[in-house]
């Protein structure tokens, strides 16, 4: 590799939360098994745009490198996805990088995903067994069962499937399923489940299970490739149930 | 919290578009199909359902108050939307947003078949009769209205049919959710051609 060779990219880009973005272009030298990430940090080393310009580093988050953080997701030509895991080699140019729609833009790619973690609070997504006691081991756990939880497990609130969710926008309450489907995963837990009641109850209203439109969409751009909407579907069952025991009443 | 109104009426709205919505939609297809045995045996038909005891509260808690609801909080539903599948085009996105558009041409569709033909006939100004439904289906903009009218309301019920049987828990798993897709299929064609075929009848006499 002699020649020298150099890969375009097409940030879009914005100052502050408030400001109008606009898109700037960016030459960058090519190295073998470049990622979307290494050649944002070329353009930090220097920060001069395609026509020559002086420009300010392009802002963007990133944390593992190893696509479990969720930091550093972006959309990449179009489609929501890890910059760290995002293969130049493998992307078609130029490379188009913008920040998710869905959240509020820090500045340039980095958006705030505060609304996914209010989610995980609203849904209660963990097991309380603070106590003023040791209470002991929990029941064990089926190994059938573990094995389908631990995949809601991988579930690192990136926020791709709700980019891709056409339900979770401006003019919609949904939360999207990326927390639904941990009220699922902690449902199943022995222990998780005795309030299991109160998960359910907690996505029985306008931001929760029923502002799923069954798109799809989510289960088809899951980094993790997570069953979304197996999880959706079993909470679609599990709060149909909960709304005929707690109308017509049962021992819980 | 937002309150639990949003989450009764979702599954009110995904409920009366299958019962009784759905039932009723067979019902009348399947009433209209006596027309292919000609005209006497559709106003026979026709006559018989006319004269149903208690007809008008069948008509108000059966069709009118179902489908108000269901009208109303589904375009609610339909604009609450973003579609993309410009970037996701995937086979389930497709059909999330032809379930939209059909439904609102669902509403203009039924809206004015309603007060063509039941409006119409309430205010005496039209009668129930074969002839009423062969004057406007051989008009060719009402023929053609009344096969996309037709397509759009089946193609809405068989596809909403498959997202009921999600939205109530019945189709869990990936397999079951595909079987049901072609059930769905099914169903879309049989009820389409049944449809059709009246309106082929009307027009045509054939």
């Amino acid at each position: 590799m002699s020649e020298e060779k150099n890969i375009t990219l097409i940030v879009t880009r914005q100052d502050d939360p408030e400001s109008e973005p606009y898109k700037e272009t960016f030459s960058v030298p090519y190295r073998q098994n470049m990622n979307v990430i290494s050649a944002l940090m070329e353009i930090r080393r220097n920060p001069v745009n395609a026509d020559g310009e002086a420009t300010t580093p392009i802002f963007w988050e990133m944390g593992c490198l190893e696509e479990v953080c969720g930091a550093c997701s972006m959309v990449i030509n179009g489609e929501p996805r890890q910059s760290c895991t995002a293969l130049v080699d493998q992307l078609e140019q130029p490379i188009k990088l913008e920040p998710m729609t869905t959240f509020p833009v820090v500045r340039d790619l980095a958006v705030d995903r505060a609304r996914m973690f209010d989610s995980l609070k609203k849904v209660k997504a963990w097991v309380p067994i603070d106590g003023t006691y040791d209470l002991g081991p929990g029941p064990r756990v089926a190994e059938t069962k573990r094995q389908w939880a631990y995949e809601l497990s991988k579930c690192m609130t990136c926020g791709v499937c709700l980019e891709a969710c056409p339900n979770v926008n401006s003019k919609s309450d949904f939360i999207g399923p990326a927390a639904l489907s941990q009220v699922r995963l902690f449902n199943s837990h022995p222990t998780g489940e005795m309030h299991k009641s109160e998960r359910l109850q907690s996505i029985m209203d306008e931001e929760g299970i029923m502002g799923c439109g069954n798109a799809q969409n989510c289960v088809e751009v899951c980094p993790k490739g997570i069953p979304l909407t197996t999880s959706l579907a079993a909470l679609y069952r599990d709060t149909a149930l909960e709304s005929f025991k707690s109308f017509f009443g049962s021992d819980r | 919290m937002a309150g639990s109104r949003g989450y009764v009426n979702r599954r009110l709205h995904s409920l009366l578009g299958v019962i009784p919505l759905g039932v009723f939609l067979f019902q009348h297809l399947t009433t209209n199909f006596f027309a292919t045995r000609g005209p006497e045996a559709f106003n026979t038909a026709a006559h018989l359902i006319e004269g149903l005891p208690y007809r008008y509260v069948l008509e108000i808690f059966i069709i009118f108050l179902p489908l108000l609801f269901h009208g109303i909080y589904g375009v609610y539903i339909a604009f609450q939307s973003n579609f993309n599948v410009n970037r996701q085009g995937y086979f389930r996105n497709w059909m999330f947003v032809l379930q939209r558009i059909t439904g609102i041409l669902t509403l203009i569709f039924v809206a004015w078949h309603i007060w063509e033909t039941r409006v119409a006939i309430g205010f005496g100004w039209e009668e129930l009769n074969y002839q009423l439904m062969e004057d406007i289906l051989t008009q060719p903009f009402f023929f053609w209205f009344y096969i996309v009218g037709i397509l759009s309301v089946t193609f809405h019920f068989a596809n909403g049919l498959w997202s009921f049987f999600v939205s109530w828990g019945i189709t869990v798993t990936p397999r079951s959710q595909r079987i049901m897709t072609y059930v769905s299929l099914v169903v879309f064609l049989a009820l389409a051609y049944i449809g059709v075929r009246t309106v082929i009848q009307f027009a045509y006499g054939v």
